[in-house]
């Protein structure tokens, strides 16, 4: 059995989350990679912002930041500038990443600053009792969308692959085995990489949508995902309301801490002029 | 007299002031976005912070630049940002953050006239009150207030200070008039200046309770990442810093929280007196108001009018206590500014009189005539 005692603050528990809820599942993938990755406790800065997800940071004993809602991407910024050795990795969900902390995650992908995103998307606003989030499909209801949401969703990943991410890869609760790995790839990756990992909400999601327990959410991540090479291959219909799962994107980019790192060093040689 | 080395003295305006003072004060990190009539600091700090090896980055708004700030003085860095009205605005959920998590930063606030987008390019004193309750909540806050580009230097070095030494967000309030005014300054001498550091712990690493209730009431501090491994949350906690719901804890939290602050009053409190031992009229002013009160209460005794001047460095925690000593004196007060009277309301608490107010509220300076007007109006 994987050691996670090593990793938890056993006297914090129990959590707050729901049975059945995908937080707890991505939680340990992180502590698995992060252990695959050999990267020290103390190395370590897990900030997150508001929200049920945001709460993963109370739970591990690394140095942990929880924030305002929205801000996590942020105040990470501001520790990783003022100590680029720390390992910055940021919880966050749907709505925290993507509505009220948007600015943040996607000028953190175009400054391209070595930080790894975790996103729970749950489609909905968790802690608060399941409103609709901007990653609440079109047409599926949260308790302010009692007619289902007419609005277009926003895919976390695409956002952040146009944003400058440099290393995206989206997975869901249950392929763990896979999300394993990505994590442990973002973790490794110098730049900003995002992981996107489709969680189950048992208490809001799926009982506002009728879809069941979590057991049946994960049963429903398994029949509709498609690793990212056999969708290539796939027309858009086909690939219409499936989730694509895999690495989609990886590629290679100037780091915001080392290009300011070398300005630094230009301006205190005196070459840098204005 | 000591003779005074030709290149300490400068011409130069209150931002600038400011964005030195800050240097000296051992800030390397800023986090800003621009926004009239602040720009001038970023822009100074955006050439000077890299020389220094420091940090300068140009946030994508408001929210991220008092978040970011934040982020940097956890992890041990004397960190800044400069802001004006409507920036003010969108930082003080953030600024109630480092309140809460007890994290040293310094907020310069240039102002200008509000509310929304106001007075972009016009001076105000209207943020005196957003400075002290802009944040929800009970929270501990220092809010000083400077007239002149040397007070700016000085009073920017010392909101490092006392950011430092209390751990709470400090607010330097300006305004355009101090921001732009082009000014002599002559440099205090660098064994003149007090530079105060955020006390370390040297608990072990396994012992340490990042919250612990010391009898200063000021938790010592460990730079994240440096072995400690604690947490941090806006929610209220305990000593070990998880969140708690226990009513005792919660209790005692905030408490100490205020506490931090109240019990050392003395020590931060500061303000001037100019003329007043003799007085009947006494002119409560601060910020860029108190440079024409000054002028205001020269002519008065010019003319054999009694008058004198408090003037307030230290806005918030504001000096009650002093001025109900004066009020034991003196009668009538005039409190000269640039809003509808937020200062005035407190000098009237303080003093238990009828404050007389001078105020605008047009974008102008409230001019020496101005004041001096009401002062003779009073003294007959
Ligand atoms: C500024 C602000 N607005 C609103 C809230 C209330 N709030 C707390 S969590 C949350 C949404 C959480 O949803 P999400 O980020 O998707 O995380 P989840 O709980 O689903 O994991 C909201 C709206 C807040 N804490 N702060
Ligand atoms: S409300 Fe949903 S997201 Fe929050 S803990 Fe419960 S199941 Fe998890």
């Amino acid at each position: 059995m994987f050691p996670y005692e090593k990793y938890l603050r056993l006297d914090k528990f129990p959590h707050i989350w729901c049975t059945g809820c995908g937080c707890g599942i991505i939680m340990k993938a992180m502590l698995r990679a992060i252990e695959k990755s050999k990267i020290p406790k103390d190395s370590i800065a897990l900030v997150s912002g508001i929200g049920c997800s945001s709460r993963t940071p109370g739970y591990v004993d690394f140095n942990t930041l929880h924030t305002t809602h929205g801000r996590a991407i942020a105040f990470a910024t501001g520790l990783k500038l003022a100590k680029p050795k720390l390992k910055i990795i940021v919880v966050s969900g749907d709505g925290d990443a993507i509505a009220i902390g948007g600015n943040h995650f996607i000028h953190a992908a175009r400054r391209n600053l070595d930080m790894t995103v975790i996103v729970y998307n749950n489609y909905i606003y968790g802690m608060t009792g399941g409103q609709a989030s901007p990653a609440t499909p079109i047409g599926k209801k949260g308790s302010t969308a009692p007619y289902g949401s007419i609005e277009p969703s926003f895919d976390i990943s695409g956002l952040a692959i146009a944003a400058g991410a440099t290393f995206v890869a989206r997975s869901t609760c249950y392929h763990a085995v896979q999300l394993d790995k990505y994590i442990e790839k973002g973790l490794l990756k110098k730049g900003f990489s995002l992981i996107e990992v489709l969680a189950p909400c048992p208490t809001y999601y799926a009982r506002l949508n009728r879809i069941g327990t979590s057991v049946d959410m994960l049963r429903w991540y398994k029949e509709n995902s498609i690793p990212v090479e056999a969708a290539k291959k796939m027309s858009r219909k086909e690939k219409d309301g499936k989730i694509i799962i895999g690495v989609l994107h990886n590629i290679e980019r100037v780091e915001f801490c080392e290009e300011y790192k070398k300005l630094v060093e230009r301006v205190k040689r005196g070459q840098a002029t204005f | 007299m000591q003779r005074i080395n030709k290149k300490d003295i400068k011409l130069m305006t209150g931002n600038e002031a400011c964005a030195e003072a800050a240097i000296v004060a051992g800030m390397r990190f800023f986090a800003g976005y621009p926004i009239t009539p602040s720009s001038e600091i970023a822009e100074i700090l955006s050439c000077r912070l890299p020389r220094e090896g420091g940090v300068f980055i140009q946030m994508e708004d408001e929210l991220g630049s008092m978040a970011t700030i934040i982020g940097a003085s956890l992890a041990g860095m004397k960190s800044m940002t400069a802001t004006s009205g409507p920036g003010f605005s969108l930082m003080q959920e953030n600024i109630g953050y480092a309140s809460m998590t007890e994290i040293p930063c310094v907020i310069v606030d240039v102002q200008r006239g509000g509310p929304s987008t106001g007075l972009p390019t016009l001076p105000s004193q209207a943020d005196v009150m957003q400075s002290r309750w802009g944040t929800h909540g009970d929270h501990p806050i220092i809010v000083v207030a400077p007239s002149t580009v040397r007070e700016t230097f000085d009073w920017t070095i010392k909101a490092f200070n006392l950011a430092e030494r209390f751990r709470v967000p400090v607010i330097v309030l300006l305004d355009e008039i101090i921001g732009h005014i082009n000014e002599k300054i002559i440099f205090p001498k660098k064994e003149e200046i007090v530079i105060i550091e955020r006390e370390r712990t040297k608990e072990n690493p396994k012992t340490y309770l990042p919250y612990q209730c010391v009898d200063t009431d000021i938790p010592l501090f460990a730079d994240f990442g440096a072995g400690y491994r604690y947490n941090v949350t806006g929610l209220c906690h305990d000593e070990t810093g998880f969140p708690t719901n226990d009513p005792e804890k919660i209790d005692a939290l905030y408490r100490r929280l205020n506490r931090k602050i109240e019990r050392y009053t003395d020590e931060i409190i500061e303000f001037k007196t100019v003329s007043l031992d003799d007085a009947e009229i006494c002119i409560v002013a601060y910020g860029s108001s108190a440079r024409s009160a000054y002028r205001a209460i020269r002519r008065a005794r010019e003319m054999g009018i009694k008058a004198g001047i408090f003037q307030i460095f230290t806005i918030w925690p504001f000096p009650y206590e002093e001025l109900t000593k004066i009020s034991q004196h003196v009668k009538n007060f005039i409190v000269p500014e640039m809003n509808l009277g937020q200062i005035a309301h407190e000098v009237s608490c303080a003093t238990g009189c009828d404050v007389i107010k001078v105020n605008r509220v047009d974008g102008g300076l409230i001019t020496p005539d101005e004041i001096f007007e009401r002062i003779k109006y009073v003294s007959v």
